[in-house]
């Protein structure tokens, strides 16, 4: 999933991306780097995405750091929850690359860090 | 076909083995009203992968399958559906679809995936679960808004359960957090269920990060801790009802030692037992040095190293092979023997023996090695016929409990193949037939629940295998009388028949109790065909009946159909083999101890009588005049026969090949073998011989019956 989405970004935007293979370990990358989009998945080996998104939110240097959810087509409650925690938009699992860096790139030219 | 079109039909047999064997856990867990949410995410696990491989390799109808029944096992652990034994029909008759798609040349629309579809429909009748429980906790609003809906299920059945829930505070170093996690998971695995990790507040600054692990475990609180604490720094809280006031909390502060370790492997699904207890590795010591990241990621592609795929056919000709070299090593002993006779080359010879026999023992590890590669536990075999007693219990409304003893011995691959469809066959009897319905059960004075007891178990170069059920058994008087309507018998024979004859009249070509033959256990197959199915891979099957209390089905086969030790005699000028399995020891005949009973000849062994049959009068073979013959004695389970030769060449181990197949159907063989000096000998079925003898005894011969 993660070298999908991977080669997408890297293919399609020419996006610099850096890997996290769980969220414990995003969480700790996150403090030290500035990104332009986050990408979540609400299932994760440890901590929940929601959880992620809500630490993400917490963070200074993040606080407006665009989120993108990706969870699967039947998990509405949780999109819900995620969008209320601060997340600014989601994808449901199976997508097309296409897809994918559609709507990254809405959200990386919505933010104002641009 | 391609390698990776082989490995995918690999890969999902394995998933779908997999499948198959946690919905029978399932199963079980379901009636004992005591259901794992691990199993069920197990379950749902597979799926999905099955969906996502199917999907890749162009198998549609399978993903597409495995996506429905995924939506139903996603509604199932998030609890929307609650678990029936008509959500696991379904569930069963998913994995069947799966198992139909793959099957050799199925095509893609053998299973109706919309049909499918609407069986799903039928059981997801949604029971929308109480709301209100969560707010009553002592949970932050903040602790609450980031759990998944799979997490809330989790805790609100917990709660619903009462069992207590905990937040264990955990404080990990960054460097380390991987491993330390992982073996807080492994620690906590027989203990209590670990429902999230949530990230304190401000945690993920410096070198340590600050971890709250929600969980819920019925053990008491001291234990809990110490199970939970062993090794790190760790508090253990317990999770109030709102309204009722915490008074002091449990802390458990044992020295912080920074704890690394090898993550442990995960169990593999095969391994699973029916009640996981896991006990957790210690960690082991000097492993500090170690870079985490190697560790982890190094340990899993070892363990992926270590096992391999093979196609059963690359070992076939891999035995083959060595079938060859033993040849090889007979001709040279041949040639050595030749040698030694000239005296000038003695010590040639002598040396040629040495190196000879050195290959000889390398060839003998070579195969051994072989033979064990082939070898696959039974269990994989009982799994599937576990799946088959369910669902024809269900058919018939019949209560079956499955005991199973010896699923660990180890039967050639082939020999695992060959039997799933005669067992299958006699397990569809045993319910259709031999188990009762739960009230006929009651009256009888038995437990509604019919046992079924698969047991195996090694017993030299045998494999023994049981069925037996506790049903309601043959009635000898009605399977005579069955037999006598259908010409099978004539009544004159049926008056002396013995009880024991009586029951394995049910091996008859053309014998069925039953004037309509179901459609479970019939299909158009008798015993007779599961008779000699099991006589083709040189087995025999015994039958064991009490009237009220019971059928017991014994079959014994062969370990290894690949290679075999055989007894070499001569009838008549010519060479036969007898493997060796089948012989029990070899006499010389005295001529004078023969007598005559009932018109064939028998002698006394030991106080026992043995039937005798002289090979060359069988075969029509003109007899040659010789001084001593002996006797092989040869036994398949219960039964002996004597079979009189004129010479006895000695024990040497044979590859069978198979008789070509205008000879095929040529009863008394199991094929031919080449003796490596240009002699070709013919391998004896001795299964079937024996069959063929003691039931052929108003017969003079064999060759009298046409065939």
């Amino acid at each position: 999933m993660r070298a999908f989405v991977r080669a997408a970004l890297e293919e399609e935007l020419g996006a610099e991306v850096m890997e996290a293979e769980s969220g414990l370990r995003a969480l700790r990358n996150l403090p030290g780097e500035s990104f332009d989009l986050v990408i979540v998945d609400v299932n994760m080996p440890d901590l929940n995405g929601l959880e992620l998104v809500s630490f993400i939110r917490k963070h200074e240097r993040h606080a407006t750091t665009p989120i993108l959810l990706i969870s699967t087509e039947a998990a509405a409650r949780d999109r819900e929850k995620g969008i209320a925690l601060g997340a600014n938009g989601f994808l449901s699992k199976p997508f097309t690359p296409d897809a994918l860096c559609e709507r990254a790139r809405e959200l990386i030219g919505g933010s104002d860090s641009g | 076909m391609s390698d990776v079109h082989d490995e995918f039909l690999a890969e999902a047999q394995e998933i779908i083995e997999a499948l198959s064997r946690d919905l029978l856990f399932l199963d079980q867990a379901q009636k004992e009203g005591n259901v794992q949410p691990d199993l069920i995410n197990e379950v749902f696990r597979g799926v999905h992968t099955l969906k996502g491989i199917a999907g890749m390799f162009g198998f549609q109808t399978l993903s597409a399958m495995a996506h429905t029944l995924e939506d139903l096992l996603d509604d199932l652990r998030l609890g929307r559906v609650q678990l029936s034994q008509e959500v696991l029909d379904v569930l069963f008759e998913g994995v069947e679809g799966f198992q139909r798609l793959l099957g050799e040349g199925a095509d893609q629309e053998a299973v109706d995936v919309k049909d499918f579809a609407q069986s799903i429909e039928r059981v997801s009748k949604k029971s929308g679960g109480g709301r209100a429980t969560l707010e009553e906790l002592d949970l932050d609003e903040s602790v609450l808004a980031v759990l998944t809906e799979y997490e809330e299920h989790r805790l609100r059945t917990n709660v619903t359960q009462g069992t207590p829930l905990y937040r264990l505070r955990v404080r990990f170093s960054l460097t380390t957090i991987d491993s330390n996690l992982e073996e807080l998971k492994e620690r906590a695995k027989s203990i209590a269920e670990i429902i999230t990790y949530l990230p304190s507040v401000g945690g993920g600054d410096g070198d340590e990060i600050d971890l709250d692990v929600l969980l819920a475990s019925s053990a008491p609180a001291n234990e809990l801790g110490e199970v939970l604490a062993a090794g790190g720094e760790a508090e253990l809280e317990l999770i109030r009802r709102k309204g009722v006031r915490k008074t002091s909390h449990e802390a458990l502060v044992p020295p912080p030692i920074p704890i690394e370790s090898e993550p442990p492997r995960r169990p593999t699904p095969t391994s699973r037992p029916p009640a996981p207890v896991h006990t957790p590795a210690p960690p082991p010591k000097g492993a500090a040095g170690v870079p985490r990241d190697m560790s982890a990621d190094a340990l899993s592609l070892r363990s992926v190293a270590n096992t391999v795929r093979v196609d059963i056919r690359k070992l076939d000709h891999l035995m083959n092979v060595v079938g060859e070299l033993a040849i090889v090593r007979s001709a040279v002993a041949r040639i050595t023997e030749r040698i030694r006779s000239r005296d000038d080359l003695r010590q040639l010879a002598i040396e040629l023996h040495r190196v000879n026999r050195g290959f000889e023992r390398h060839l003998e590890e070579l195969q051994d090695g072989i033979l064990d590669v082939r070898m696959v536990p039974l269990g994989q075999l009982f799994d599937k016929l576990a799946r088959i007693i369910r669902q024809v219990a269900r058919e018939h409304d019949k209560e079956v409990r499955l005991l199973v003893t010896g699923a660990e011995t180890e039967v050639d691959k082939l020999i695992v193949e060959e039997l799933s469809d005669p067992l299958m066959h006699l397990i569809r009897n045993a319910i259709d037939h031999g188990i009762e319905s739960p009230k006929v059960r009651e009256l009888a004075g038995k437990g509604s629940e019919g046992i079924l007891s698969l047991n195996a178990y090694q017993k030299g170069n045998h494999v023994v295998l049981e069925i037996e059920d506790d049903g309601a058994g043959m009635n000898e008087e009605m399977l005579v009388q069955a037999a006598i309507r259908k010409g099978i018998i004539s009544r004159d024979a049926a008056e002396e028949i013995t009880s024991q004859d009586a029951l394995e009249l049910i091996f008859m070509p053309g014998f069925s109790t039953r004037s309509a033959i179901t459609d479970l256990s019939g299909r158009g197959v008798g015993m007779d065909v599961v008779k000699t199915n099991i006589n083709r891979l040189g087995g025999v099957v015994d039958v064991w009946s009490d009237h009220g209390s019971g059928t017991k089905f014994t079959i014994t086969l062969p370990v290894t159909l690949a290679i075999i030790s055989a007894l070499l005699v001569r009838v008549a000028g010519r060479d036969f083999a007898i493997p060796i399995t089948s012989v029990q020891e070899a006499i010389l005949l005295d001529r004078t101890a023969v007598r005559t009973v009932e018109g064939r000849e028998v002698i006394s062994l030991r106080g026992a009588t043995l039937p005798l049959c002289r090979l060359d009068h069988l075969f029509r073979l003109l007899p040659v005049q010789s001084d001593r013959r002996f006797v092989v004695v040869c036994a398949v389970g219960q039964r002996r026969v004597g079979f009189v030769v004129d010479g006895l060449d000695g024990q040497q181990d044979i590859v069978i090949k198979a008789l070509g197949k205008s000879l095929r159907d040529v009863r008394g063989f199991a094929g031919a073998t080449d003796l490596g000096d240009q002699r070709v000998a013919l391998v004896l079925d001795a299964p079937g011989l024996l069959e063929e003898v003691l039931r052929s005894q108003e017969l003079p011969s064999l060759g009298a019956e046409p065939s």
